[in-house]
C-alpha cells in the first residue's frame, strides 16, 4: 500500500510544542509510507489542495493527517481525499493537538508521542477498507416535542414549508409558559394576544398533527428514519365529540382542587378546559380531583354533556410515528423557593413567586386582573421584588444566571404601578442583565418613569410583622443593612430544565449538562443541533432564554430540518456493525447489550438463529463487537484487526 | 469609606501577603465573594460596625490590611453564623471574621480593648481553676475595664436567686489544663 | 448518628454558675425519661470564644481534653446543653479529623474517631422523640402559647450542626407540642440574642434580645423556651434592661426546654430549678399538682 502522511503545524498551535518536521521525517520509517510532509494549515484550501496533489502525484492509496481532533476536521479531510479519487474511509487522523500539543510544554516528549500516534494511524490505515454507505429514503416528517413558543414556531416553519409535522405536548393544551404570562417585555404586548394566533395556526394547519396530553415513551432508529412511540394519556373526554362549550366545568361539584395553571392561587373544577384560549379547546378530567374516580359517585359531567363526550373508561394508548428528524423544545420549569427557608415561601401566603404574580396580573387569573394579596385580598401598597432566587447561587446548586428575571421584574414593577398608581415598588438586585434590543432602556423606564426604587443588595430574611412583611436586605452601595416593610413580596425564581428532562434525554440518546439542560453540538457554532444526528434543539430546554431567542431557535431548528430534507434520500454512515454469519454462534449477547435495539435475530433456512444488524438503526458504538465471544460481530472501520494493529504499532 | 478616605490608590494599598495570610488561615477564598451583601443583610451586629461585613470582605479583596485589622467590626462580631449560613458563594464569612480578629490581636491592633481584657481574664480563670469561676471573672473584668457601675442593678437579683457561686470549683486536673493554656497564652 | 443509652455528660462552666437550673433540670429530665447520663470526671472549661481568639488549636486542646475523658470512660456520645460548648467540642473533632497528629501531640494522646458530640435538644429529639414524650406527659400545658427560641448556634451552620434545619428548625417545636404547648410560628427562631456581647456591650444584647421579646409578645406568647444558657440569661436576666430601653413591659418568663419537659412529665419544681427564674414563671406554668404520681 502507498501511504502519505501530512503533519499539520496549525500555525503555532501544534508547532509551538511539537517538532512537526521531525514527526514527518520519522513517519517515513514506517513501511508503506512513501510520502511525508508538514503543512502550516492543513484544513485551509491550499492545505487540502496539497493533499489532493500528493494523492495524485504519488499515487497514494491511504492518507494519514496528523493534526487536530477528528471531531474538528475529519469530515473536511474525508471530503478532500474523496475529491482526489480515494474512498473517504482510507483516511486516518492522528490527534497531535488536543492529545499532545495542548497538554504540555515538553517538546521532546510531545514529539515522541506524536511520532507514536502517527505510527499507530499508519498501521490502521494500512488495514482500512473502502466503505460505502447506502442510499436510504428519508421520511420527510418531523416531530416537535414540546408545544411552547419555540416548538410552535418550529412546527409552523416546517409546516409552512410543506413538511408533515407531528407536534407532541404533554399538557392537555399547547402554549407552554408563555400562555401563562400577562404581558411581555419590552413592548408590554399581551402574551396570549401574540401567542394566540400562532396557537390557532397550529390547530388549523393541515400539515400539523397535534398530540396533546401525550408523552414520548421511546425512540429508535437513526437520522432520516426514527420510530417514536408516544403515549397518549387518558383525558376521559372524547375530543372528537367535545365542542369546548364548558358546561361540564360549570356543573362539576368538585371545585376545591388547586389549579396548576394559576400556580395554586385559585381552584378549578375536576373537569376543566385549562384556559379560555387553550388549543385544543377541549375538556379533560384531573383524576385526583374527580369525585367519580376517588369515591365512585357523581358523573354529573357525563350526564350534562350535550354531546356525550365524557368517557370514564378511557385508557392510555400508544401511537407510533415514523419521522426523519426530531426537534426538542421542552422548555423550562421554575426553581422552588422553599429551599430558602429564610424567605418563608410556602409559609407566608404573601411571599409569592414571579409566576404567581404573573397570574395575579392576568385578567384571566385568580383575581380577574386585580392585584390583591393572597392572604386577605387587600390591595398591596408596598411591593418588594427579590431578584436571583435560585440563580447565581451555588449554595443551592444553581450557579448560573437565569437571564430573564431582571427584565421580568422590571416589567412586573411597571405593571404593578400601572394597576395601582398609589403602590410603591422596590427591587433588591445584585446586577441588572438587560442585553437585548431596548432592554436596558426598559429597565431605566421602570426607574425613571415609574419610580421603582432599585436597591443594590441581596435579601437576608423576610418575616411577618402583624399582617405585613419585613424584608431585611442590604444596600451595598450605601454599605448598610436596610429594611423595607411590604404588603407583598415577589421572588424572581430561577429557570431550570423542565421536569423529566434527563429521562427524556436518555430516551432520545442526547446529552444533558450538569444542570439538566440539553447539550448543543457546539456552544458557539451549533446552538440548535445535538451530537445525535437528526435531533435538534430549540428554546429554553437548551438553556435559559427569553421569547425572541426561543422563537429564533425554533426557526433555526426548522431550517436545519428543511436542509436535511432538501434531498429525497440520505447516505447512511457505513461505520456500522456487521455479523459474519458463519462465525456467529447465536448466543444473543449482542442483542442484549445493544443500547439502540439495532440487532435482531435472523433465522436461517435450516432453522438456526444468527444475529443480524439493522444498519439504519446501528449507531456504531461497538458494544456488540466488544461483547461477542467468537468476535463474529465487527464494527466496520473499527474492527479488532484494525485496532489491534494500532496497539501492536504502539507496543513495538 | 469614612470621611476623608474616599480616594484610594488601589495599587499603593494592596498588600498581597495579607490577602494570602487571611485566605490560608481562614481556609476561604475571598475572590469567590461577589459582593452581594447577603452577609450584611443577615448580620445581627451590623448596627454597631464601622464597616459592614460585606465591606470588610471588599477591603480584604483590595488588600487594605491596616483598615481591616484596625476596624471595630471584627471585634464586635458575635459569631452568630448568619452570614455563613446565607452566603450564596458558600464562604464561611464568620470564620474569616474570627481569623481577622486573631490576626489583629497578633499584630497589635486591638480596637476593642474591653473584649481583649475579658478574654484574658477568662483564660486566666481557666488556668487557675480548670473552669471559669464566674464571680471572679466578673469582678476582675469589671475592675480592669473600669466598668464597675454598669449592670450593677443586676447584682442584687443574682445574689438573691443564688446564681453566683462565691467559691471557685478548682478541678483536680487544673495544672494539666494550665499547661495546655500556657502553650498558647501567657496571662498578663 | 447512633447513640448509646449511656451518654457522657458535659455541663460546661455556665451550668455550674449562672445557668445552674439548666444543669439540674437536664439531669432530672434525662433520668425521668430513661436516659443514663455519666458526668465526665474532672471536666475542664472548653475555652469558649476566648480560646479561639488566641489560637484555634488552644480551643481544640481544651475541648479535646474532655473528649478524651469520654473516650477513657468508653463513652462515644458526649452531650452538652450549652451550644457554645458544643461548638468547641465539634471544633475539636474537626481538628482531630484535619490535623490528627498535631492534636494528639497537644493532648498527649490521640483522640478516637468514634467520639462525637450532641446537644441536649438533639438527644431528647432523637433518643426519646415527640411520640414517646407525649406518652410520658402527666401535666399537659393545655395549649399554652409559647415561642421556641433555638438561638444562633444549635442548628447553624448546617455542616457543623448536622441536625435539624438552619433557617426553620422544628425539633423543639415538636417536643413542645408533645407536652401540650401551642407553639407559635416564630420567625426569629435562629436570630442571635446578642450572645457573648453580654459582658462587653450589653447595649447590643438589649437591642437584639429586645427585638426577640417584642416579636414573642406580638405573637401572643406567654413564655419563651430556650436551649442555651446565654440566650436564657440575655432574655431573662436582662429583660428589665430591655424593658427600660424600649419603654415597655414584657413580663415573659424564659424557661429552659428541660424545665418545661420536666414539668410536663410530672417532676417537682425543686428538681427543675424553677426558683432561679428572674422573670417569674408563676401563673404561666399549669397546675402545680401533677395528675398522676411523678416517677422518681
Amino acid at each position: 500500500m502507498r501511504i502519505g502522511v501530512f503533519v499539520c503545524r496549525c500555525g503555532t498551535n501544534i508547532a509551538g510544542t511539537v517538532d512537526t518536521q521531525a514527526v514527518a521525517a520519522r513517519a517515513l520509517a514506517s513501511p508503506d509510507v512513501v510520502y511525508a510532509t508538514e503543512l502550516l494549515y492543513t484544513c485551509s484550501e491550499p492545505g487540502q489542495q496539497e493533499i489532493q496533489n500528493a494523492v495524485l502525484s504519488h499515487r497514494l492509496q491511504g492518507v494519514v493527517v496528523a493534526a487536530c481532533s477528528p471531531r474538528m476536521h475529519e469530515l473536511t479531510f474525508r471530503r478532500a481525499v474523496e475529491k482526489a479519487g480515494l474512498n473517504r474511509y482510507m483516511l486516518e487522523m492522528a490527534n497531535i493537538r488536543e492529545h499532545v500539543s495542548w497538554i504540555g510544554q515538553d517538546k521532546a516528549a510531545n514529539t515522541e508521542k506524536a511520532v507514536e500516534l502517527v505510527r499507530m494511524a499508519v498501521a490502521k490505515v494500512r488495514r482500512n477498507e473502502p466503505l460505502f454507505g447506502s442510499q436510504v429514503p428519508l421520511t420527510k416528517r418531523v416531530m416537535v416535542i414540546g408545544g411552547g413558543v419555540a416548538g410552535i414556531q418550529a412546527a409552523l416553519d416546517c409546516a409552512d414549508a410543506g413538511l408533515d409535522v407531528v407536534l407532541v405536548e404533554r399538557e392537555p393544551t399547547i402554549g407552554g409558559k408563555m400562555a401563562k404570562l400577562d404581558k411581555t417585555f419590552p413592548t408590554i404586548d399581551c402574551s396570549s394576544c401574540i401567542l394566540g394566533p400562532k396557537m390557532v395556526d397550529v390547530a388549523q394547519n393541515e400539515n400539523i398533527t397535534l398530540h396533546t396530553a401525550t408523552e414520548v415513551e421511546s425512540l429508535s432508529g437513526t437520522i432520516g428514519n426514527f420510530t417514536v412511540t408516544l403515549r397518549k394519556k387518558a383525558v376521559y373526554v372524547d375530543w372528537d365529540a367535545c365542542t369546548g362549550c364548558g358546561l361540564c366545568m360549570e356543573k362539576c361539584p368538585s371545585k376545591k382542587h388547586p389549579d396548576g395553571f394559576n400556580e395554586g392561587l385559585a381552584t378549578a373544577p375536576a373537569i376543566r378546559i385549562p384556559f379560555p384560549q387553550a388549543i385544543p379547546k377541549k375538556a379533560h378530567i384531573e383524576r385526583s380531583a374527580c369525585r367519580y374516580f376517588t369515591t365512585g359517585k357523581c358523573r354529573v359531567c357525563q350526564k350534562i354533556c350535550p354531546v356525550g363526550a365524557v368517557r370514564f373508561d378511557m385508557e392510555d394508548r400508544q401511537v407510533v410515528e415514523n419521522v426523519g428528524a426530531v426537534i426538542v423544545a421542552t422548555g423550562y420549569d421554575l426553581f422552588d423557593p422553599a429551599a430558602y427557608g429564610e424567605y418563608g415561601a410556602g409559609r407566608y401566603p404573601d411571599v409569592i413567586t414571579g409566576m404567581q404574580f404573573e397570574r395575579i396580573l392576568s385578567a384571566s387569573g385568580p383575581f380577574g386582573g386585580h392585584i390583591r394579596r393572597p392572604s386577605d385580598g387587600r390591595e398591596p401598597r408596598d411591593i418588594v421584588f427579590v431578584a436571583c432566587v435560585g440563580s447565581r447561587d451555588k449554595s443551592v446548586g444553581r450557579p448560573y444566571c437565569s437571564g430573564v428575571c431582571c427584565m421580568v421584574i422590571a416589567k412586573q414593577a411597571i405593571l404593578a404601578r400601572d394597576h395601582l398608581p398609589e403602590a410603591r415598588c422596590y427591587v433588591f438586585y445584585m446586577d441588572i442583565r438587560a442585553p437585548g434590543k431596548n432592554y436596558d432602556e426598559f429597565v431605566r423606564r421602570a426607574v425613571e418613569e415609574y419610580g421603582v426604587q432599585y436597591i443594590r443588595g441581596r435579601v437576608g430574611k423576610i418575616y411577618p410583622k402583624g399582617d405585613r412583611l419585613v424584608v431585611q436586605g442590604a444596600d451595598t452601595l450605601l454599605g448598610a443593612q436596610v429594611e423595607v416593610e411590604a404588603d407583598l413580596v415577589v421572588l424572581a425564581t430561577g429557570v431550570e430544565p423542565s421536569r423529566g428532562a434527563r429521562e427524556l434525554a436518555e430516551k432520545l440518546h442526547i446529552s444533558a449538562d450538569t444542570h439538566g439542560f440539553f447539550m448543543e453540538g457546539h456552544p458557539k457554532l451549533k446552538p440548535v443541533e445535538t451530537n445525535t444526528a437528526g435531533i435538534y434543539l430549540a428554546g429554553a430546554c437548551q438553556g435559559p432564554k427569553d421569547i425572541p431567542a426561543s422563537v429564533a431557535q425554533g426557526s433555526a431548528a426548522a431550517a436545519k430540518v428543511l436542509a436535511l430534507f432538501a434531498r429525497d434520500s440520505m447516505t447512511t454512515d457505513p461505520q456500522t456493525a456487521h455479523v459474519a454469519e458463519k462465525v456467529c454462534i447465536g448466543c444473543g449477547k449482542c442483542l442484549t447489550v445493544c443500547p439502540f435495539g439495532a440487532i435482531q435475530w435472523k433465522t436461517l433456512r435450516d432453522g438456526t438463529k444468527k444475529a443480524q444488524v439493522l444498519e439504519t438503526v446501528c449507531q456504531g458504538c461497538g458494544l456488540c463487537n466488544a461483547t461477542c465471544p467468537p468476535k463474529a460481530v465487527q464494527l466496520r472501520h473499527f474492527t479488532d484487526d484494525q485496532i489491534l494493529a494500532e496497539l501492536e504499532a504502539l507496543c513495538a | 469609606m469614612k470621611n476623608g478616605q474616599n480616594l484610594l490608590r488601589i495599587q499603593e494599598h494592596h498588600d498581597p501577603a495579607f490577602v494570602q495570610r487571611v485566605e490560608q488561615q481562614s481556609a476561604q477564598k475571598v475572590s469567590q465573594c461577589y459582593q452581594c451583601g447577603n452577609c450584611t443583610a443577615s448580620c445581627a451586629f451590623t448596627g454597631d460596625y464601622d464597616f459592614p461585613v460585606n465591606q470588610i470582605m471588599r477591603l480584604i479583596q483590595l488588600g487594605c490590611k491596616e483598615t481591616v485589622l484596625g476596624s471595630r467590626a471584627i471585634w464586635l462580631c458575635g459569631q452568630c453564623q448568619a452570614c455563613t449560613v446565607r452566603c450564596p458563594c458558600t464562604i464561611d464569612v464568620a470564620r474569616v471574621m474570627a481569623t481577622l480578629r486573631s490576626m489583629a490581636l497578633e499584630s497589635g491592633f486591638v480596637a476593642d480593648k474591653n473584649l481583649r481584657r475579658f478574654s484574658d481574664e477568662f483564660l486566666r480563670s481557666v488556668s487557675l481553676f480548670g473552669r471559669v469561676f464566674e464571680a471572679g471573672l466578673l469582678a476582675a473584668y469589671k475592675f480592669r475595664s473600669g466598668s464597675v457601675l454598669s449592670d450593677l442593678e443586676l447584682a442584687p437579683v443574682l445574689l438573691k436567686k443564688g446564681k453566683l457561686r462565691f467559691v471557685p470549683h478548682a478541678i483536680e486536673g487544673r495544672r494539666e489544663v494550665a499547661a495546655l493554656v500556657k502553650r498558647f497564652f501567657d496571662a498578663p | 448518628m447512633p447513640m448509646n443509652d449511656r451518654v457522657a455528660y458535659y455541663p460546661g462552666c455556665s451550668l455550674e454558675g449562672l445557668a445552674v437550673e439548666y444543669d439540674v433540670s437536664t439531669r432530672a429530665v434525662c433520668r425521668a425519661l430513661g436516659l443514663s447520663l455519666v458526668e465526665l470526671n474532672d471536666w475542664n472549661c472548653c475555652g469558649s470564644s476566648p480560646a479561639s481568639l488566641y489560637d484555634p488549636m488552644l480551643s481544640a486542646t481544651l475541648a479535646g481534653r474532655n473528649l478524651l475523658l469520654a473516650q477513657e470512660a468508653r463513652l462515644d456520645t458526649v452531650m452538652t446543653p450549652c451550644p457554645g460548648c458544643l461548638k468547641a467540642l465539634k471544633g475539636a473533632i474537626k481538628t482531630r479529623d484535619a490535623h490528627p497528629q498535631a492534636l494528639a501531640q497537644a493532648l498527649g494522646r490521640p483522640l478516637s474517631e468514634r467520639v462525637h458530640a450532641v446537644s441536649v435538644l438533639q438527644l431528647l429529639y432523637e433518643k426519646v422523640g415527640p411520640g414517646a414524650l407525649a406518652q410520658a406527659v402527666r401535666r399537659s400545658f393545655d395549649g399554652l402559647p409559647v415561642v421556641p427560641y433555638y438561638g444562633c448556634l444549635l442548628t447553624r451552620p448546617q455542616a457543623v450542626a448536622g441536625f435539624d434545619d438552619p433557617e426553620n428548625p422544628v425539633s423543639m417545636d415538636r417536643l413542645l407540642e408533645a407536652v401540650g404547648c401551642a407553639v407559635a410560628d416564630f420567625p426569629f427562631k435562629t436570630e442571635c440574642c446578642g450572645a457573648t456581647s453580654a459582658m462587653t456591650r450589653s447595649d447590643i444584647v438589649v437591642r437584639l434580645s429586645g427585638r426577640l421579646l417584642d416579636m414573642a409578645r406580638r405573637l401572643g406568647a406567654r413564655a419563651i423556651i430556650v436551649a442555651c444558657p446565654l440566650c436564657q440569661q440575655n432574655l431573662d436576666l436582662r429583660q428589665a434592661q430591655a424593658e427600660k430601653a424600649m419603654g415597655t413591659r414584657f413580663g415573659i418568663p424564659v424557661f429552659y426546654l428541660t424545665q418545661v419537659i420536666g414539668w410536663a412529665v410530672g417532676l417537682p419544681a425543686q428538681d427543675l430549678g424553677l426558683d432561679k427564674l428572674i422573670v417569674p414563671g408563676k401563673g404561666v406554668l399549669p397546675d402545680p399538682e401533677p395528675t398522676e404520681p411523678s416517677e422518681s
